[in-house]
C-alpha cells in the first residue's frame, strides 16, 4: 500500500467528461485538489511518463487505448509498475473483473457509484488519508 | 411415360443372345435396346419431373419472399429509419450531456457557497451536492447503453445493405413497394416529439413564422 497526501498528482482516465467531472468534484470533496485527466489510455500513458503520479482512476472502455491496455502499459512499464491502480466501469462480468485482476489492477469500482464507495476503494489502495 | 423395364426379361433375352452364338437374329437385338432406352428413358423422366417440381417450388417460394421482402421496403430501412433511430439516440445523449452539464454548473455554485454558510446547514448542502455528483453518473452509463444500441442498428442496418444488393433493383420494380406520389398531410393528430436540432426551429424561427402569418 502505498500512502498519498492531499497534494499528490492523481490522473483519472475516462472518454466520458461527465464521468471526469463527477470524479474529480468527489475527489475535491474527499480533499484531493491535484488532480489531471485524460480521454483516453494513450494520452494518459503518456502523462504517466511526463510527470510522477500517485494514483490512476480509469475507465475501461475507450478507444483507442482501452483502461485494461493501459493497465497492462503500466504494469509493463518499469517506471511506473508500482502505480496503484483503480478502475471505475460498467463492465461488471465476472471475466472483466478477473482480467483486470490478472493485469494487476489494485482495486475495482463499478459504476454507477457513489461517493462512499470511492472513498472506500482509495483508502483500500492508498491507505487512510 | 415407356414401358416398366423388366431386367429378369431382359436378362433372358441377353442370355438367349449369347447362346445363340453366331445365329443371332438382329431382332432379338433391336428388342433388347428397345427394353433397355424405354427403361432409361422412363427413370429419367420420373426423375426429371420431380426435379422440375422441386425448382418450381423453390422459385415459388423465392418468389413470395421477394414479394414479402418487397412489403417489408428494406431500402426504406435503410436510407430512413435506421439512420433517423440512431439520430434520434446520439441527440438523447448530445442532451442529456448538455443537461448534466447544466447542472454540474449549478450545483458546482452551490458548492462554493458551502464556505459562507453555517456550521450546520453546510454539511447538509455539501451531503446533498455529493448526491447530486453521484447521480449524475446517469449520463455515463446511458451514453455507454445507447451507444451499443447504436451499434447495434449499423449492424442491422450492414446486414439489410447486404440484403438489397442481393435483390435491391428486383425489390424495387415489385408491385406493393410503390411510394406514395402525394403523401398525406399530417391532419395535426400525429405528433412527431421532439425535432434533432438540426432540423428544428427555434424560438426565433417560430416567432418569425408566427409574424409571417400575422
Amino acid at each position: 500500500m502505498s500512502a498519498i497526501d492531499m497534494k499528490t498528482p492523481i490522473l483519472i482516465v475516462d472518454d466520458y467528461k461527465t464521468m471526469l467531472r463527477i470524479i474529480r468534484n468527489l475527489l475535491k470533496q474527499l480533499g484531493f485538489d491535484n488532480v489531471d485527466e485524460a480521454t483516453d489510455g494513450s494520452t494518459a500513458l503518456q502523462k504517466l511518463r511526463e510527470k510522477p503520479y500517485g494514483l490512476v482512476i480509469s475507465d475501461w472502455n475507450m478507444e483507442p487505448m482501452t483502461g485494461l491496455e493501459l493497465l497492462k502499459e503500466v504494469r509493463a512499464d518499469t517506471q511506473l509498475k508500482e502505480l496503484p491502480f483503480i478502475m471505475i466501469t460498467a463492465e461488471s462480468k465476472s471475466e472483466n473483473v478477473v482480467a483486470a485482476k490478472q493485469a494487476g489492477v489494485s482495486n475495482y469500482i463499478v459504476k454507477p457509484f457513489n461517493a462512499d464507495t470511492l472513498k472506500t476503494k482509495l483508502t483500500a489502495v492508498v491507505g487512510d488519508f | 411415360m415407356s414401358a416398366r423395364f423388366d431386367e429378369r426379361d431382359t436378362g433372358k433375352r441377353v442370355e438367349a443372345i449369347a447362346k445363340g452364338g453366331d445365329g443371332v437374329e438382329p431382332e432379338q437385338i433391336l428388342e433388347v435396346v428397345k427394353s433397355v432406352m424405354a427403361s432409361i428413358d422412363g427413370d429419367l423422366s420420373t426423375v426429371n419431373l420431380k426435379f422440375y417440381a422441386e425448382i418450381e417450388s423453390l422459385a415459388k417460394f423465392i418468389e413470395n419472399l421477394k414479394l414479402e421482402l418487397a412489403a417489408v421496403r428494406p431500402d426504406e430501412i435503410n436510407d430512413e429509419h435506421l439512420p433517423a433511430a440512431a439520430d434520434e439516440l446520439e441527440a438523447i445523449v448530445g442532451a442529456t450531456e448538455q443537461a448534466t452539464n447544466t447542472i454540474f454548473e449549478a450545483v458546482e455554485a452551490i458548492e462554493e457557497l458551502t464556505a459562507k454558510m453555517n456550521k450546520k446547514v453546510a454539511p447538509q448542502v455539501s451531503d446533498a451536492v455529493t448526491r447530486v455528483y453521484e447521480a449524475c453518473g446517469f449520463q455515463d452509463i446511458t451514453g455507454q447503453r445507447i451507444t451499443k444500441v447504436v451499434t447495434a442498428l449499423k449492424h442491422i442496418e450492414t446486414k439489410v445493405e447486404a440484403l438489397l444488393e442481393a435483390f435491391g433493383e428486383e425489390i424495387r420494380q415489385l408491385p406493393g413497394h410503390e411510394r406514395p406520389d402525394n403523401p398525406e398531410p399530417p391532419d395535426g393528430s400525429e405528433m412527431h416529439g421532439p425535432q434533432l436540432e438540426r432540423d428544428a426551429n427555434n424560438q426565433d424561427d417560430i416567432d418569425a413564422i408566427l409574424a409571417s402569418l400575422d
